[in-house]
């Protein structure tokens, strides 16, 4: 699988991660030779196997639905930019 | 002359505190010496000395009352990746400059419990994705080992390569790491030091910051394996708070080092003996299999068929979760926030965080897991993946139902390398140190690395041995066992230490 430019462009706007046009070459470069070393997985016989999605056989613990924690100076302590109880953002809409 | 204090181990620091021969705040104080004095190898990312001799102090008291939590007053080091409250956590990444968590890990609040005093945060690769601790915001981290006549950098192996240095070095009793493909045991392995991942859910991933989800263990790194053994006591057990968590009643791992290992059956599995392995790696193996028979346990030639596929099938899933675990540093509630341009939107905010937040390495992985999730590669790539990990897991579940009780394998492909030695620009290179031990975290296993003899060049090598899931006290006394025999008691010569 060779990822061209215009894929890691693509695959750069999926994980929205800005990337000028310049570094485009070198990013599909490596991201093609990752995507290559994953194809040795084709040989591998999968028909008929279940895929993996829990690690040990075991019912997941569920716990109440309820907060556990509303102290909202401790939860927004950290915010880059905040006014009022509120985090603060660039206009969503216009 | 008396060897200085923070040379010792946790067993021996135990034993010191309570016949009362030093204090917490002798011994840390030490430590925090030594620290400062080897500032050199980058080890510490944040030195925490206000709370650390209070918790000495603290300490010294509770043992004087008759405290029978073992570890209390013994000073460790913390991987970056653990959340402490009230001390900066950043996992060597710009996009969590200045981030102060207000809540404690699960783990390290089980620490604090015990009584340990926390000297301070170790270095890494930033985010945990890394195997040589060179990708942090703070530098790279620098191995206390160098190969002999040699005055260059060798890196100690990573993620966890502070807390593998710290170690190796004498910094501390003892530190915190996490595995998430071999990152507890490649940097044990480079730094001459005992370094153990438990099975996926023995220790609670509450309030360590997520790579991939899936794959991800909290495990000790100590000078011995007893000190494993009793760290791992330490930060076992069931955490509401983690769904995955186990419920598995935690065993005394301690009393159960007795180091008979009479009649037990060790898997050397043959996928592992690859092309171009150092010959000093191969004959370590072989002089580990001797040891084992010498001691009355059985080597049975194994196989494993499908571990040629485990890493593709880790750099597919890791990548994939991690991609989605990192979705949450958009640049709103906590963080860095690129600073941006008069008619900016949100969605600027959200690239140009990203890419001035996150290093080289995560974007590519990030960019690499959200390619492999989207539409028309998923069924590809992820859930293909997620097929051939149950045929990698399987293959051990075979192993065991034959009977076999632990499988010998090397930890690492190679020695250290040195700082600089692996480019950037080969990504496959880097990865391939963790070929031995990738298959472990696919599997949800326990493993453990042992330092068993310096290579040609002097540097460490490190032997692997993987247990049953849920049984770490076995597994523990098979590498006490074989600790005993190679009795690796090297230390690196101190050459860091400020004349």
């Amino acid at each position: 699988m060779t990822i061209d430019v215009e894929k890691a462009r693509k695959a750069a706007q999926l994980a929205r991660i800005r990337v000028s046009d310049e570094e485009l070459p070198k990013i599909a470069k490596s991201l093609s030779t990752i995507l290559t070393f994953m194809e040795s997985l084709n040989e591998v016989e999968v028909e008929g196997v279940e895929p993996m999605t829990s690690v040990s056989p075991m019912q997941l613990e569920q716990r109440p639905d309820k907060a556990s924690s509303g102290d909202r100076n401790l939860i927004m302590s950290n915010a880059p930019d905040k006014r009022e109880g509120f985090y603060v953002v660039p206009k969503v809409v216009e | 002359m008396k060897s200085p204090l923070e040379n010792i181990t946790i067993a021996e620091a135990i034993k010191g505190l309570r016949n009362y021969n030093f204090s917490s705040v002798e011994l840390t104080t030490a430590c925090l010496e030594a620290i400062d004095d080897a500032s050199g190898l980058n080890a510490f990312c944040h030195i925490s000395s206000d709370i650390a001799l209070d918790q000495a102090r603290d300490a010294d008291l509770r043992i004087a009352a008759g405290e029978d939590s073992p570890m209390c007053g013994v000073p460790m080091g913390i991987k970056d990746l653990f959340c402490t409250e009230e001390v900066p956590t950043q996992v060597s990444s710009r996009i969590l400059e200045g981030f102060v968590p207000k809540y404690e890990s699960t783990v390290t609040h089980k620490l604090r419990q015990a009584g340990t005093v926390m000297l301070g945060k170790l270095n890494m690769d930033e985010f945990a994705m890394g195997s040589s601790t060179e990708h942090s915001v703070h530098g790279p981290t620098v191995n206390p080992w160098r190969a002999n006549g040699s005055t260059n950098a060798y890196t100690p192996g990573g993620s966890s390569g502070g807390s593998a240095s710290a170690v190796a070095a004498d910094l501390c009793m003892a530190a915190l790491g996490t595995d998430t493909g071999g990152s507890i045991r490649q940097p044990a392995a480079f730094s001459g030091i005992v370094g153990m991942k438990p099975t996926y859910g023995r220790c609670s991933r509450w309030g360590i910051v997520a790579f991939a989800s899936s794959l991800d263990q909290a495990g000790p790194m100590t000078k011995t394996v007893t000190d494993s053994a009793i760290l791992l006591q330490t930060i076992s057990g069931f955490d509401p708070k983690d769904s995955t968590s186990s419920r598995k009643p935690v065993a005394d791992y301690v009393s159960m080092l007795d180091g008979d290992i009479r009649g037990k059956k060790i898997g050397i599995p043959r996928e592992y003996r690859i092309e171009g392995m150092p010959v000093d790696i191969d004959k370590m193996w072989m002089e580990g299999g001797e040891i084992l028979r010498s001691l009355g346990a059985q080597t049975v030639d194994i196989s494993l068929p499908h571990t040629q596929y485990a890493l593709p099938v880790y750099y597919v899933i890791a990548p994939a979760e991690a991609s989605s675990n990192l979705a949450r540093y958009d640049g709103v509630r906590y963080g860095y926030r690129a600073k941006l341009k008069k008619g900016e939107g949100i969605l600027d905010m959200y690239e140009k965080t990203r890419a001035e937040g996150f290093g080289e390495e995560v974007k590519r992985r990030v960019m690499i897991g959200a390619y492999v999730l989207s539409q028309g590669f998923y069924e590809a790539y992820y859930r293909r993946a997620q097929r051939v990990r149950t045929l990698i897991k399987q293959d051990f579940e075979t192993a065991f139902q034959n009977g076999i009780d632990a499988i010998l394998t090397p930890t690492t492909p190679s020695s250290a390398f040195q700082i600089g030695e692996i480019e950037d620009s080969d990504p496959i290179r880097m990865y391939l140190n963790d070929v031995f031990t990738v298959t472990v975290n696919l599997a949800g296993l326990p493993g453990v690395s042992l330092p068993a003899k310096l290579d040609s060049s002097g540097l460490p090598l490190g032997l692997q041995l993987i247990g049953r899931p849920w049984e770490e006290g076995d597994l523990l006394n098979c590498a006490f066992a074989l600790e005993k025999t190679l009795n690796f008691n090297k230390k690196p010569e101190k050459w860091w230490k400020k004349a």
